[in-house]
């Protein structure tokens, strides 16, 4: 009983349906694809890369439409979740694997997944009620690089741990046992035999989730403030490109629309280089 | 050089355990932030009133219906389209037949793009060129090309797990395959097909991005499918960021749809320990 049986055997009709529904499934991938790139064709044809890459600023009604600063509030936001989610993650791995008595481990694990169940839009609320007034109090605005930063990280940080706990639970067990034979303490067998073996496992953790945080849309927009221009501090409100579209999309028009969806292949392929980047990460391994 | 490593491996517990802390802390700060806005909002009136003065006042009765119709809908698409993909991969083509490899690669790129890129491509595929315009129908086609490769890997999953001694057995009793799929895998799968029902739910549930310009705004009671609706995590979305004076009931309406997930977490849990237990 293989599953190479030929497939007349499970009926024509069967077969055919379900080679339909397979094929509308790889369909929807080009479809999707092929609808951002037609949509954002006009803008490139009319005013060509160069115009999106060294116009003085984002001001549609001017017909400026320089993404520069977008794209760097987009890169500075993520670095700053993603250097905040790092170090939470990788201990939180390692606590569940060798600190935590194993009801609190448990807990944790719960709370976790109770954490990355939480909607990316109540993420959002949170940040706008509760974090954004905090930050206020040191430096107005409040809504910006930092905010953003800060509810960006931990809405990445539930997935990266258990990402990374699979990767640190994934060491044999026996190179932390010998490590420690040897007389090595407990965090340094660590840090120094047991991360490094689980180096390819953390490090397409951390690109996933660099690539889920690049394409959220709702977090950023509700606390970065919106303001499309370079930042120059931490507190300096920016505009990211998903919130550049959800922002501006129900009333572009004409270029202006077609130049929301360069904005949104933008995502697209950035999230993708990051995908192909974590299938090499994983082939090394 | 041991004193020295004795206070590194102090430091590393403090960091593991404070890391661990702060991650449980601002756990707790979101649920007290949320309940504290939110919890004196929320009565039984919130749920069956409809929303007025924007949103700031009344309740979410019509939310909740577009928001169960939008769902209704995208499972419709979903359900047969996802089994029929699974059924495809599992029992018609073989192991690294080039053609499931294909479908299986186009899947895991729709699982990562990011979700307003869903949005652009169904504002423009189904609203415009399909002439759906923002209406519950297109943002459930829009939610169900997101959903779906959650649900087929879930269910694809579940069918491959179905014990090879099962499908003997159907077959030395002389069933056709199609039969022994009918009644027999499939049932054995069931387990495993609802929770990746759940967890597609769960995820469509908390989409937002994809739906504001796909399903629209509106916050009327949706009469048909073709009406535009407003899905809960829209009118969060909204509240928030356009209605000066809306965060209360956004707090409220938030605690609502968290109760949702929740609920469709514990059922996940329960499922997938049930087909442990099956086994």
């Amino acid at each position: 009983m293989s599953r190479s049986t030929s497939s007349d055997q499970l009926g024509r009709g069967l077969t055919a349906l379900t080679g339909v529904s397979a094929a509308l499934c790889a369909l929807v991938v080009s479809a999707v694809i092929l609808t951002v790139v037609s949509g954002a064709w006009p803008a490139l044809k009319e005013l060509g890369p160069k115009r999106f890459l060294f116009d003085t600023g984002w001001h549609p009604a001017d017909g400026l439409y320089g993404m520069a600063p977008i794209i760097v509030g987009s890169l500075a936001v993520v670095s700053g979740a993603i250097l905040i989610a790092t170090p939470f993650g990788i201990l939180s791995a390692l606590f569940l694997n060798f600190y935590a008595p194993r009801i609190v481990g448990n807990l944790y694990r719960s709370a976790l997944e109770l954490l990355g169940g939480i909607p990316s839009v109540v993420f959002g609320l949170w940040g706008m009620t509760t974090v954004v007034p905090l930050l206020r109090r040191i430096h107005s605005p409040g809504s910006g690089l930092l905010a953003g930063s800060l509810v960006l990280s931990l809405m990445i940080i539930p997935t990266f741990a258990s990402l990374a706990d699979a990767a640190v639970r994934a060491v044999p067990s026996s190179l932390y046992a010998s490590s420690l034979a040897l007389g090595l303490r407990r965090w340094h067998a660590l840090w120094t035999v047991v991360l490094p073996s689980a180096r390819s496992g953390l490090a397409a953790a951390l690109v996933l989730q660099t690539g889920r945080a690049v394409g959220e849309t709702m977090v950023v927009l509700m606390v970065c403030g919106n303001i499309p221009l370079l930042p120059k501090g931490l507190f300096d409100p920016i505009r990211t490109l998903t919130a550049n579209v959800a922002l501006e999309m129900p009333y572009a028009l004409g270029i202006h629309r077609s130049a929301l969806f360069v904005s949104g292949l933008v995502v697209l392929m950035l999230v993708v280089g990051l995908m192909v980047l974590v299938e090499r990460v994983r082939t090394e391994e | 050089m041991i004193r020295r490593g004795r206070g590194v491996d102090r430091a590393g517990l403090v960091a593991v355990w404070a890391a661990a802390v702060l991650v449980t802390a601002s756990f707790v700060a979101i649920c007290c932030g949320l309940f504290a806005h939110g919890w004196s909002g929320l009565s039984l009136k919130f749920l069956s009133e409809a929303p007025s003065d924007a949103g700031r006042s009344g309740g979410i009765l019509p939310i909740l219906a577009s928001t169960g119709l939008l769902l209704l809908t995208c499972l419709a698409i979903t359900v047969p389209v996802g089994l029929g993909t699974a059924i495809f991969l599992t029992e018609v083509v073989p192991c690294g037949h080039r053609g499931g490899r294909l479908v299986r690669r186009s899947l895991e790129l729709l699982a990562g793009a990011p979700s307003i890129v869903f949005g652009l491509f169904g504002c423009a595929l189904f609203c415009n060129l399909l002439g759906l315009g923002f209406s519950i129908m297109s943002g459930a086609l829009t939610l169900a090309c997101m959903i779906l490769p959650f649900f087929v890997k879930a269910a694809e999953e579940g069918l491959r797990a179905v014990s090879p001694e099962l499908r003997l057995a159907a077959a030395g009793l002389g069933l056709s395959r199609q039969k022994a799929l009918a009644f027999v895998v499939l049932p054995a799968a069931s387990y495993a097909l609802c929770g990746g029902l759940v967890l597609a739910v769960a995820r469509a549930l908390a989409e937002t991005a994809a739906l504001i310009f796909t399903s629209g705004y509106v916050d009327r009671m949706p009469r048909s499918v073709f009406d535009s609706g407003r899905a809960v995590s829209v009118h969060i979305y909204d509240l928030a960021m356009n209605i000066p004076g809306g965060d209360k009931n956004a707090s409220s309406t938030a605690l609502v749809l968290l109760f949702g997930v929740c609920l469709l977490n514990v059922a996940f849990r329960k499922l997938t320990m049930r087909m442990m237990g099956a086994k």
